[in-house]
């Protein structure tokens, strides 16, 4: 059956609505691929603005790896803004991909990867818009899977009556199973149907269909089990793991849109995974182990993306980029490479410990030379120990001083703010840490015009890290400390004005923390807040603390259970947690007894990395059957023989 | 295109000429650009089939290898028609005036030639804009050179669809399509049920006597 573009009727809506030309696609390098030759046809959705999703590397490396397989299509989709919502309601417009403009209903699949939990309401939108019924148990053979995947996938029970499916961890390979399993399921005929096809995708372990589990529970509220409720389907679904990054070097042709995004650059991820086991972050406990990407293949994936983009920056993405075995040859050598073109490079993240100055100037060396952002996290040294980020502060001030001495002017610090065991004194320790490197730095530069600014996020417990258990802090508290410390801050003359203070207030925190470590009855709460007009919750202009308040206290009265039993509530060792049948690799005990090591304040145990100190506790590598894959590789980037033709 | 803001398009002719390897002259300092100056940008929401800007380059290269390189790297959707030498004088001054066409869906043209003859008697018609600088009210009618309504093609006679051609000089504040349009609606209760769709076909030095646009790179034209 033929599918039709809607975009002239969406054409005709589109002179009333801001930024019409997020909404028009035909960016640089998208495909459109011919609809019935293809055999599976997949619409990618990123839940956030065109602008926030369309330079997300998760969708473009997808949408690559499955456009360039035979007999595939794959089109992207984004959230609409309410202005352009209300017109489509109006006028019967569907939820559409910019690619072909083709109705998302009418694809196989539905693949949303979720960054963050803030993205849940627009995903109601979405299938709302497309005709796909909100609960997955209301839906039949004509409509598409809606498969998740994305970090928030770690623990999707929020979602669950949402979703079909969902999968954890790397998506290369696994879209392309899940693209063949469906591909020789519509061959035979559909046997089975929707839920014949669900089975299929179950029965691999790796994909994890949540209908299929029934869930039990206490009558304190707690949950009791997780049961699988037909034959076939596993009792603990794995996660993905891609183990040789050189073999799937993408993007290749990055996309590059008209409109403005919030990255206008070429990223390439250096490697994946992080093993200095710092215990609040949830992406560096689940996508281990480390690999590297060669600093070949790096070079030829900038060569080929700058030439296919002609994007004036290339970002090095990971979780902690100066940490590559070969990060100082890989910035020289393409430093060296761009010289004279006005390419800049730059490391999204770099920790204290790993970063020099000559680094720093490699990078800045053919761009613009932006500013420097550390994240000590902790503000006091014993509550760097607890969250097992050992960075000293000897170390922080010399080489903020270092920078300050080379020529930058401004240096951001990022802080948390409502860290377990947290008091009033530690987080004022962030604004003395504050002063002495304005201090220092006026010192080493004899200048008074050098800046830094603390940047302060709340802390939020996440699944599958050895916080999962902790009572998140009530935002009223994480407010009052960080009063203190802005008041702190405002009454020192001698340095205070030299110091910039972000922080924006503690609602959303405490909602991320009910996302996130909700379980399957946060689902009526998430459905509520949307059908009370709730959208876009990361952005705070949209987000509403009293809708999500109220709808929360309504939804989940009838269970026992409320806001608070679900984000301050400290949970017991044995506690079932909504994830723990969603297997990231992590052994349990180990994550609790880092979790108990953390509460040993200033004896704190510290936790080494493996990459340098081969240790195999987390239990990753043996249940997942990974490795650690580092540099260095000892070799160097050549020089291009033809840079530009100028 | 239509959608494209100026911005957009600015940006996407900096990565068009990286692809396409030019040698593009940088401004010096701390945050280098490439030097390009544009004149007369058309606003958001309007296609144009007639956009200039002048492009500094370190190298000599002939005009035409530069149109050619150009036109292959831009996205689909804007083409380079012409590139000549940079001659004497700045490029806004020979840039006078647009000819645009304003195709009004749903309106009867016979009611948009009364609207026309009516703006056209004014003396004045003052309309209100948010601008940059704030809510400004200012004249339309001695901005608009020549205004006239198409007549009826064969395919429009079936249903309510006029277009409007109109000869607009570039003043300040400048008079957009859609002042005009705002002018038409005070003067006549001219009130179109859709979108008006907005081309500009030419920019240049406006003979005020005929009332034509000139080619305005027709000197350069010539030399090559």
């Amino acid at each position: 059956m033929p599918v039709e573009s809607i975009f002239g009727r969406l054409e005709e809506l589109l002179p009333r609505v801001a930024k019409p030309i997020q909404y028009v696609g035909g960016e640089l390098n998208s495909v459109v691929k011919e609809w019935d030759a293809a055999e599976v046809r997949w619409a990618l959705m990123y839940p956030d603005a065109y602008e926030v999703g369309v330079p997300n590397q998760g969708i473009q490396i997808l949408y690559e790896v499955l456009n360039e397989r035979e007999g595939v299509l794959a089109e992207r989709t984004y959230a609409v803004w309410p202005d352009l919502e209300a017109l489509m309601r109006e006028h019967g417009v569907p939820q559409f991909t910019v690619d072909a403009h083709r109705p998302v209903g009418a694809f196989d699949v539905l693949g949303v990867s979720f960054a963050t939990e803030m993205g849940y309401t627009n995903l109601l939108t979405a299938l709302d818009l497309a005709g796909v019924p909100l609960h997955a148990a209301d839906r039949t053979d004509e409509h598409p899977v809606v498969l998740a995947g994305g970090h928030s996938a770690f623990n999707p029970e929020p979602v669950a009556d949402f979703l079909d499916a969902t999968v954890l961890g790397d998506g290369e390979e696994i879209a392309l199973a899940v693209t063949e399993l469906i591909r020789e399921w519509k061959r035979e005929g559909r046997p089975g149907g929707r839920d014949g096809l669900l089975e299929r995708l179950a029965a691999t372990g790796g994909v994890y269909v949540p209908k299929f589990y029934d869930v039990s529970y206490h009558p304190d509220g707690r949950i009791a089990a997780y049961t699988p409720n037909r034959p076939g389907v596993p009792w603990r679904v794995a996660k993905h793991t891609v183990m040789d990054l050189d073999a799937w070097p993408y993007p290749k042709r990055p996309l590059v849109p008209l409109a403005e995004s919030v990255h206008e650059r070429y990223s390439v991820e250096i490697f994946r995974g992080c093993t200095r086991g710092c215990r609040f972050c949830q992406a560096g406990m689940i996508t281990r182990p480390v690999r590297e990407r060669s600093l070949t293949t790096v070079g030829d994936m900038v060569e080929q993306g700058l030439k296919a983009s002609g994007f004036q920056e290339v970002g090095l993405l990971s979780l902690s980029s100066a940490d590559h075995s070969e990060i100082g040859d890989i910035a020289k050598g393409l430093a060296d490479r761009y010289e004279g073109t006005n390419t800049g490079l730059s490391l999204p993240s770099t920790r204290v410990d790993a970063f020099n100055i000559d680094l720093a100037n490699e990078l800045t060396r053919n761009g613009r030379r932006s500013g420097l952002t550390f994240a000590p996290e902790g503000g006091s040294e014993r509550m760097r120990r607890v969250i097992n980020k050992m960075v000293t502060e000897d170390d922080l001030i010399r080489t903020v001083t270092a920078a300050y001495a080379a020529g930058w002017r401004q240096v951001k610090l990022y802080f948390m703010c409502g860290l377990p065991t947290e008091t009033d004194d530690d987080v004022l320790q962030i604004g003395r840490l504050a002063t002495e490197v304005i201090r220092a730095g006026r010192e080493v530069t004899g200048r008074r015009d050098i800046r830094c600014t603390v940047s302060i996020g709340g802390f939020v417990p996440k699944p599958q890290t050895p916080f999962q258990w902790v009572g998140q802090t009530h935002h009223t508290v994480v407010d009052a400390r960080l009063r203190k410390l802005r008041d702190t801050l405002r009454a020192d003359k001698q340095y205070g004005r030299a110091i910039g203070f972000r922080y924006h207030d503690g609602e959303p925190s405490t909602i991320e923390g009910l996302l996130s470590r909700g379980d399957r009855r946060v689902g009526a709460v998430i459905e509520a807040v949307w059908a009370d007009g709730g959208r876009f919750d990361g952005w705070s202009e949209h987000f509403s603390y009293q809708r999500w308040h109220d709808c929360a206290e309504r939804a989940l009265a009838p269970h026992g259970v409320d806001l608070d039993w679900f984000t301050t509530r400290e949970r017991e060792r044995d506690e079932v947690l909504p994830w723990d049948h969603l297997d990231a690799g992590l052994d349990r005990d180990w994550l609790w007894q880092d979790w108990q090591d953390a509460l040993h304040g200033e004896d704190a145990v510290e936790v080494d990395d493996c990459r340098w100190t081969p240790c195999y506790d987390c239990g990753v590598c043996p249940s997942m059957g990974t490795e650690i894959q580092i540099g260095p590789t000892g070799r160097k980037l050549l020089p291009l023989s033809v840079v530009g033709k100028g | 295109m239509r959608f494209a803001s100026h911005r957009d398009i600015a940006r996407a002719l900096e990565r068009a000429l990286r692809r396409a390897g030019l040698p593009v002259a940088y401004s010096a300092g701390f945050s280098p650009h490439p030097k390009i100056s544009y004149a007369g940008a058309a606003p958001t929401g309007v296609a144009s089939e007639a956009e200039y800007f002048e492009l500094t380059l370190s190298a000599d290269l002939p005009p035409e290898t530069v149109r050619a390189a150009l036109d292959d790297s831009m996205p689909e959707g804007i083409d380079v028609l012409d590139a000549v030498f940079a001659g004497e004088g700045s490029l806004a001054d020979r840039l006078t005036a647009s000819d645009w066409r304003i195709e009004l869906p749903g309106v009867d043209a016979e009611r948009a030639g009364t609207a026309a003859a009516a703006f056209l008697a004014a003396d004045t018609v003052e309309v209100e804009r948010l601008t940059k600088k704030g809510r400004r009210r200012f004249d339309t009618r001695a901005a608009v050179a020549h205004l006239r309504v198409e007549p009826a093609g064969t395919r429009e006679a079936q249903s309510a669809y006029a277009i409007i051609r109109m000869v607009v000089r570039h003043t300040t504040p400048a008079v957009r399509p859609d002042d005009v349009l705002t002018g038409l609606h005070q003067v006549a209760g001219l009130a179109p049920p859709s979108p008006p769709l907005v081309t500009r076909l030419a920019q240049g030095p406006l003979d005020e006597a005929s009332g034509v646009i000139a080619n305005p790179l027709a000197r350069e034209g010539q030399d090559r």
